[in-house]
């Protein structure tokens, strides 16, 4: 079974929103997008249980995004391929969406895995839009993936408890963060990544001409402010005055 | 009551061990340097340089000619210093290659000045030579080692992040290499889902850059009884990053205040305000860990400093961006191992205790005896040499011996210990020993361990002031700031007695910058997750081991 | 403004942050309202839009359509918005309503906003308001094109009723081949151990100052009285007294219920950073210097073992009232 992995590299350490571009500064140091690891971790262990299989990882990004596919990569990956293009810079979803497609037609894959959501963005909406394009079936928040005889069984938790719901390959599966617990590299497999295959294509390789986003960012402010803090002492009747307050808030 | 008289349960002989691997799975490389600091990456620099001019060699050490583990995120998130740097050996090293302004600095040193702090005052004063900073460069260590890194990778070296070394493998009476650490085990050491045992790392010579408490430099130093006559004492030194709406444009030292002069308190040391470029400023306060108070906290003694009309003006409008603490070897020339190499092995930087105390440098001695190790294990690998060949690698100390690293260690030699009699007096040897050089008093003075300091208690944790959000903190939002993450259920890296009196408890629950020691029933308890691997623990009555690689600190400005 | 609203719903009624989100959009008093019911034998439910401010409400009614699954809806909505003229499209964040945004938005080509809190007409422009960077800074948002697409955070709007009723619809929608791939084998049953803490509108959380496991059952029973999850601090998870699963805080969950009562918690930013967010805050703790307060809406300096058990027995009562 081939299945590809579409990962992210999201910055690390402090984040801020660079105020000329409003955009999140990726000037820094960059990671795997942790939720990946779970997509990238479910597509080791599906591939341990069917015995074999190749895993590719795709991703939009800049040029230094090798890093994060790196990591995956270390972690039992195959080969890696990168978009990587000026064009590319700030596109939305609908934008993104387009190049991962084309990115993904090219590979022809049986399985394709999302992680959960990109913590930078916090959008958990990729791979939806993704599979729209593809004309595959897409299930998301899998909590548990089994597969038998060209068909996937998923466990798809939403927020009225587990469906179970089946799904012909090719298909599209965005994974949650309970699915399982990522593995940590070994050494040897962080020394033996740098010799595995990374490719990086632009957006003319992948035959997309012209990327438009289609939102925009116009300006950023403050949260609005909490408010004023109340403080009581409790001489007997705080739990009323806590009521009360709760009542007043229609919360209660 | 002293800190020695509750030895951690910790046997250095458990973390030497042959490789225990199958042959086929051990991982060969054919340097390995412990550490991504500035010592181990101008180890992996200048061997990158003389590689590049013997493929034969190259050839030799196999698929990686030079390897480079780091127990942090990546390189730069446990490095911490002020920092003011002597750009010599940067010159040296990278002469004909980079010049110092294609190198990340904030500037040259332009101006600076030294304080005489009162509560209420700031008296300058004239610089003492020793601290004489013309010509040196403001630095970010933290950032300064990712850049060293890059080179290092350019130059064709493996640098492995997130992988801590835990033990020393050794056979057969020469160095074979390290272990590394595993990953995914719980609070109690059981194994999780996602468990990774470390692996056996074998290399022809095995480079050791730890920095300040090196884990396997202890190991080694006990191993091949290469300790001095004196141990090493350490300082802690605590700071943070501030954007600052007005630029500093100078570097200023202060001594006196907070610490207070009187010799029972033995409060040695001072603070720093570094100017980092026009935008932003670090300071922090340095003491010398052999302080008697059971209340002295260093962390809180930074949050008092900058209550100080004179370092509030500085900071005002201003906001913190990071935080982070590290120990500084202080023992100087008089606590330097009789050796640093044995058979396999090599020994640099801060780990060594290659640190002048009154200039407050040791990056560039790092930096140096990196160079300098490079150019020995590079020397025994020629053909027909086996590094592993007792006294293959004693061109190491030869050239260590010969450089101006020895020269100025020796000049400064006593001066450290002359400030156990307390500030005035001290300060009056130190400027005698300036003057003449080195050369008076006479003699080598003797050195004693932090821990055998009795301990005495004082109410000074009274006039620490109270957190308030903007220019002073506790110490977990201080831990916050470090970019600390490190998750909660990490198996305990800190070897200590726990059933302590309150006394002792109380002691590490004010030292510790991070909150790790809280004094409690029957002793003290321990929340390692805060650790940022400062290493104070192992100054004061604990041993700071090496946790799971990846964790604790990310510093980016320090 | 030509505007649909996607209406969620779980067995016989409609969700109420779908009916929020209805209520918004017919707040804005900007051109045609418009809403649509996907399922099977949901007729009934159409009705009921009326009374939150559609004019309309379209049905697609069809055994094919049971399943709570995405990939129809896409179909369904996709060829609305196309005969109908549409160009806004609304929905409240759900696992399923995020799935059918995104594909429409790969349909259509449309520009899809999500997270957002908040929508609004400025300069004739359509304008939404989102939280970045763990919702300590807020962005205005907005799209260069139609037809415009926006889901909501869970619960931004309460549900209003302004009165009238609603034109209903059926349409029938041909579905493509690859919408009908994926098949629901078990729908989820409800479950009665009450919401999980990243789904709740309420939680209740307990920090060292309880003193003991033991008493966590009191932070458990004012859960249950106010229908809500129970969150925990690092500390109290490392001291073996809650499971991991309820962390809240820098490395546990970060949280943003309508109401977060933090019990014996002192409020260490490792801990806030995981429930800043919340709408509304309040603490008990007996240590008046606790930074908690400074952050709370409403803070009691008091002991733990006293007012939570009294304040239980009040919502109680209360509720039964």
């Amino acid at each position: 079974m081939k299945i590809v992995v579409c990962v992210k590299q999201v910055p690390e350490g402090n984040r801020r929103i660079d105020p000329e571009t409003k955009r999140l500064d990726r000037s820094g140091e960059g990671a795997l997008n942790p939720f990946d690891a779970n997509a990238v971790e479910e597509a080791l262990r599906l591939k341990d249980a069917g015995g074999e299989g190749e895993i590719v990882l795709v991703s939009l990004g800049p040029a230094k995004a090798q890093d994060a596919l790196r990591k995956a990569l270390a972690m039992g990956a195959d080969r890696a391929v990168l978009v990587s293009d000026d064009a590319a810079a700030g596109a939305d979803l609908v934008a993104t969406s387009a190049v991962l497609a084309k990115a993904l037609e090219r590979e022809s894959a049986d399985l394709i895995l999302f992680g959960q959501q990109a913590n930078d963005s916090d959008g958990a909406v990729l791979w939806a839009a993704v599979a729209d394009r593809l004309r595959l079936p897409v299930v998301s928040q899998a909590a548990e993936v089994t597969h038998a005889d060209g068909k996937l069984t998923v466990k798809r938790q939403t927020e009225f408890g587990y469906d179970v719901i089946e799904a012909p390959l090719p298909a599209v599966i965005a994974v949650s963060d309970a699915i399982n617990e990522p593995r940590y590299p070994s050494l040897k497999g962080i020394m033996g990544a740098k010799s595995k295959p990374q490719e990086t294509v632009s957006l003319a390789d992948l035959g997309v001409e012209g990327l438009e986003s289609c939102t925009e960012v116009y300006a950023l402010s403050d949260p609005p402010a909490r408010g004023d803090s109340r403080k009581i002492e409790d001489d007997g009747n705080a739990a009323q005055a806590v009521l009360d307050f709760l009542a007043e808030k229609r919360l209660v | 009551m002293k800190p020695s008289d509750y030895p951690p349960p910790f046997d250095a002989r458990d973390y030497v061990a042959a490789p225990t691997d199958p042959e086929d799975e051990r991982i060969e490389v054919g340097v390995l340097v412990v550490g991504a600091g500035p010592a181990g990456l101008a180890c992996a620099i200048r061997l990158g340089q003389l590689l590049e001019e013997a493929p034969a060699i190259r050839e030799r050490l196999g698929e990686v000619p030079v390897a480079v583990l780091e127990k942090g995120k990546q390189p730069g998130s446990h490095l911490l210093s002020g920092a003011v740097v002597n750009p010599r050996s940067l010159r040296r090293l990278f002469k004909g290659r980079k010049r110092i302004d294609e190198m990340p600095f904030y500037g040259p040193v332009d101006h600076e000045s030294v304080y005489f702090l009162t509560p209420r005052r700031a008296l300058r004063i004239p610089a003492p030579p020793t601290m004489k900073n013309e010509g040196n460069v403001v630095a970010s260590l933290s950032r300064l080692g990712r850049w060293l890194a890059e080179q290092a990778e350019e130059g064709g070296a493996m640098i492995l992040p997130e992988t801590s070394a835990v033990k020393l493998l050794a056979a057969d009476g020469r160095v074979r290499g390290v272990r590394t650490g595993d990953k995914g085990r719980g609070r109690e050491g059981k194994e999780l889902g996602n468990f990774e045992p470390g692996a056996d790392v074998v290399a022809r010579v095995t480079v050791l850059a730890e920095g300040t408490q090196g884990h396997l430099t202890g190991v080694a130093l006990n191993r091949f009884g290469l300790a001095g006559e004196n141990p090493q004492v350490w300082a802690l030194g605590v700071k943070e990053v501030w954007k600052v709406a007005r630029p500093l444009g100078r570097v200023i030292h202060t001594l006196g205040w907070p610490l207070r002069a009187a010799a029972k308190y033995r409060e040695f040391g001072g603070s720093f305000i570094y100017p980092m470029g026009d935008d932003m400023v670090t300071l922090g306060m340095v003491v010398g860990l052999d302080y008697s108070d059971t209340e002295l906290s260093v962390h809180d003694l930074l949050q008092e400093l900058k209550t100080h009309p004179f370092v509030r003006k500085l900071l005002e409008g201003g906001e913190r961006v990071e935080w982070g603490a590290k120990t500084i070897p202080e023992g100087g020339f008089l606590s330097l191992p009789k050796r640093l190499h044995a058979p396999g092995l090599l020994i640099c930087g801060d780990g060594a205790g290659l640190v002048n105390v009154p200039a407050l440098k040791g990056i560039h001695y790092a930096i140096e005896s990196g160079s300098l190790a490079a150019e020995a294990a590079f020397a025994a690998l020629q053909r027909g040499q086996t590094p592993s060949t007792p006294g293959a690698l004693a061109v190491y100390d030869e050239a260590l011996q010969q450089s101006f690293v020895w020269k100025d260690l020796q000049e400064v030699r006593n001066m450290r210990q002359a400030f156990g009699r307390g500030f005035w007096l001290g300060g009056a040897l130190a400027g005698a020993m300036t003057a003449t050089k080195g050369r008076f008093p006479p003699g080598d003075a003797g050195t004693e361990r932090d821990t055998e300091q009795e301990l005495i208690r004082t109410d000074r944790a009274q006039s620490y002031p109270k957190p308030d959000g903007q220019l002073t903190f506790d110490k977990l939002s201080s831990v916050f700031a470090s970019g600390n993450k490190t998750r909660d259920d990490q198996p305990n890296h800190i070897v200590l007695r726990t059933d302590v009196p309150p006394e002792l408890a109380r002691m590490w629950e004010h030292m510790c910058p991070a909150q790790v020691y809280e004094a409690g029933d029957g002793g003290v308890t321990v929340t390692p997750s805060n650790c940022v691997q400062c290493g104070a623990i192992t100054a004061k009555g604990g041993r700071l081991t090496p946790p799971e690689g990846g964790s604790g600190p990310e510093y980016t400005l320090t | 403004m030509s505007t649909l609203v996607f209406l969620e719903h779980h067995g016989n009624e409609l969700l109420k942050s779908s009916l929020g989100v209805l209520s918004k959009a017919a707040s804005l008093e900007d051109g045609d309202l418009a809403g649509v019911v996907i399922g099977s034998d949901v007729r009934p439910l159409a009705e009921q839009a009326g009374k939150f401010g559609a004019a309309k409400v379209y049905v697609a009614d069809d055994a094919q359509l049971e399943a709570p699954l995405p990939q129809p809806r896409v179909d369904v909505i996709a060829q609305l918005v196309r005969d109908q003229g549409i160009d806004t499209v609304l929905f409240a964040n759900s696992v399923l309503g995020a799935d059918v945004a995104a594909g429409l938005a790969a349909r259509l080509e449309a520009g899809l906003n999500w997270d957002l809190l908040d929508v609004a007409s400025e300069d004739g422009k359509l304008v939404g308001k989102r939280p970045a960077l763990q919702d300590s800074v807020y962005v205005d948002v907005g799209w260069t094109s139609e037809p415009r697409i926006a889901l909501f955070r869970s619960g931004s709007f309460d549900p209003s009723e302004s009165g009238g009723t609603a034109e209903v619809e059926d349409v029938q929608v041909p579905l493509e081949d690859f919408s009908t791939t994926a098949r629901m084998v078990d729908q989820a049953h409800e479950t009665s151990e009450g919401p999980s803490i990243e789904d709740a509108d309420v939680i209740v959380a307990g920090g060292r100052g309880l003193g003991g496991p033991d008493n966590f059952t009191l932070v458990e029973e004012l859960a249950k009285a106010l229908g809500g999850a129970v969150g925990a601090t690092r500390a109290v998870v490392d001291a073996g007294w809650y499971p991991y699963s309820t962390q809240v805080g820098q490395t546990g969950k970060t949280v943003s219920p309508k109401l977060y009562i933090a019990c014996g918690i002192s409020g260490a930013i490792q801990h806030k950073v995981g429930m800043q967010s919340s709408g509304v805050i309040v603490a008990i703790n007996k240590d008046p210097n606790a930074p908690i307060f400074e952050f709370a809406d409403l803070g009691v300096v008091g002991d733990v073992h006293e007012v939570v058990p009294k304040l239980t027995e009040l919502v109680k009562a209360r509720k039964s009232s």
